[in-house]
């Protein structure tokens, strides 16, 4: 399939980027080289094949819904962030 | 590997290790040396061993790690822009137990940022040299881990592993280079990339020393509800008699066991021969020829002493590699939907408002691979193409896992290259994110299906340049193929 400059900007909106002039040339070409190689699954047989997600050997992992220390406290969290204020991260306006 | 004692001290190693880095500073092994918080730590272990008292397994070892496994010292940027200025609030399990058990981290190594790549080129501290020609690629994304080994810096590194990042920089730097089962070891506090797929292993210099750090590293993990039983270590009983068999006899008889009862997933034949397989579609002009030259010189040792070569038709493994190239970016694209700016790492200036922020910070924290697979990740999974790719790639997926599971019932071990080809030159596939991708091959078919793979070193190319080959065994076989490798060992 043809991997138009739209495509690029769908994508790069999916993905929460901004991008630039320059930089949507370049994914146009680098995507479209990659997505033509992956395409060649499309020679595989894969009627009546059930599909794979994970390869561990369990269904679920039960355990109690119960709160566990944590190595990390609020302070240390909050610390990370580049502006706190009031016990709170701060941030540029919403809407 | 050397352990501190009251001859030799903590101290002694750790300021030896850190004197190296700092000589072998113009290869860019490390985004971070820990000099003072190593040197105090080996300190605290001298003085247990003044006291007397009791020490870990890896008392006062100097150790690299990858700078993608979370831990307070020093920041954790997974060589990627958006996290600088990350110090962890917590340490990876694996790294808790590595320090448990007395191991000093000296620093923390560059990598393709958030492991995305082959070369280590892709990382934002700029690229690290190979270990034996400085015009030629790491491998990645576990470069810089491998050179620190291969320059003798450090006894071990860790590494991590989604699709080659830890056997492909080993064989280019000529050092043992593990990727275990899937859920052998906790992924709990490492920088996730493909949650399918990531695996925890190791760099060495000796299969010994692998041993050792799976036992001490492996096992199940509340925090991690992925990881497996612990069956590494209770399979270390049943076979430690014949471990310490090889140690004191120092060649290998013919005759003696070479696998043991313990992996009785791959063991049919008898005790003495083994089973090797070689993938007949692996065997091709696209790989090099010095490298398909010491797979068979391999494979004339082992039959030498006494092991059947069975040649294997694997023919889905010709789709692993885009079908991995789906599924990850697929895994990439969710996972790095959390880099945000918002809670921790960098933060873009200046945005006018939260959605420019968010977008704003991405743009200019990731690097361009980076986006390349959340692009192809979103793409993959988007509405009008899941179908076509993502759950393609599953089935593909399903029809690998059965290949291997098949081959396993005809060989116990498999034995193949790891990349088709040797270091190759800095610059040269930077540009071409496929022929990039292509690197990976061979080594991508293993996370797909979850099966241990361990890098060997397999000799050098005529101009000096090492090879690997990658022993490759059926789920939770890691112990005996660590072991198995020892056949497969030469003087140079």
């Amino acid at each position: 399939m043809d991997i138009k400059r739209e495509d690029i900007l769908h994508l790069a909106d999916l993905s929460n980027f901004a991008v630039s002039e320059g930089e949507a040339e370049s994914l146009q070409k680098d995507l479209q080289s990659i997505i033509e190689y992956i395409s060649q699954l499309d020679e595989l047989d894969t009627a009546d094949v059930e599909p794979t997600y994970q390869v561990f050997e369990m269904e679920n992992v039960w355990r109690e819904d119960e709160i566990l220390p944590q190595e990390a406290d609020r302070e240390a969290l909050l610390a990370l962030t580049v502006e706190a204020k009031d016990n709170q991260i701060k941030v540029p306006k919403v809407l | 590997m050397k352990i501190a004692n009251k001859k030799v001290t903590a101290e002694r190693l750790v300021k030896d290790a850190l004197a190296k880095a700092k000589h072998f500073a113009d290869y860019n092994i490390f985004t971070y040396l820990n000099e003072e918080g190593a040197l105090k730590r080996a300190r605290e272990i001298d003085a247990r061993i003044a006291r007397g008292e009791k020490v870990g397994r890896l008392a006062g070892v100097p150790y690299a790690l990858k700078d993608n496994f979370l831990s307070p010292e020093g920041e954790t940027t997974a060589s990627a822009h958006i996290l600088q200025g990350f110090t962890a609030p917590i340490t990876a399990t694996a790294v808790k137990k590595l320090e448990d058990e007395g191991a000093i981290m000296i620093g923390r190594t560059n990598l393709d940022a958030f492991a995305h790549g082959s070369s280590t080129e892709n990382s934002y501290f700029g690229p690290t040299l190979n270990a034996y020609d400085r015009e030629r690629v790491a491998g990645g994304s576990s470069g810089g881990s491998a050179v620190a080994v291969a320059l003798d810096i450090v006894e071990f590194a860790t590494g991590t592993d989604t699709g080659g990042s830890i056997r492909q920089p080993a064989s280019f730097n000529g050092v043992y280079g593990l990727k275990p089962t899937y859920g052998c070891v906790s992924r709990y506090g490492v920088v996730a990339m493909a949650s399918s797929t990531d695996c925890i292993g190791f760099f060495t210099k000796t299969p010994e020393d692998m041993d050792l750090l799976m036992s001490v590293a492996s096992g199940r993990d509340p925090k991690d509800l992925t990881t497996l039983d612990d069956y590494y270590n209770v399979s270390s009983n049943a076979e430690s008699d014949d471990s310490r068999a090889f140690a004191t006899t120092g060649a290998i008889d013919e005759a003696s066991p070479v696998t043991t009862g313990a992996s009785e997933e791959a063991n049919e034949a008898s005790d003495s021969c083994v089973r090797i397989g070689i993938i007949k579609e692996f065997d091709n002009d696209s790989v090099d020829k010095e490298i398909r030259n010491a797979l068979k010189h391999k494979c004339e040792l082992l039959k030498s002493k006494g092991h059947e070569i069975v040649e294997l038709e694997m023919p889905a493994l010709k789709y692993a590699l885009a079908a991995y190239y789906i599924i990850v970016p697929a895994e990439v694209a969710s996972n790095l939907s959390r880099y945000d700016g918002v809670r921790y790492g960098f933060r873009s200036e200046n945005s006018e408002d939260l959605d420019a922020l968010y977008s704003n910070t991405r743009d200019e924290g990731f690097m361009p691979e980076n986006k390349r697979r959340i692009m192809i990740g979103n793409f993959v999974l988007s509405s009008g193409f899941y179908d076509a790719y993502f759950l393609k790639a599953a089935k593909a997926r399903t029809l690998i896992v059965k290949e291997y599971e098949k081959a396993f019932k005809q060989c116990d071990y498999i034995l193949t290259p790891v990349a088709p080809n040797p270091a190759f030159k800095l610059g040269e596939k930077v540009n071409d994110p496929v022929a990039m991708y292509l690197e990976d091959v061979m080594s991508v078919p293993l996370n797909l299906a979850g099966v241990p793979g361990l890098t060997i070193p397999a000799g050098k190319t005529k101009t000096g340049l090492p090879i690997g080959l990658q022993l490759v065994g059926p789920r939770r076989s890691d112990k005996s193929l660590i072991e198995f490798s020892k056949e497969l060992q030469e003087d140079d």
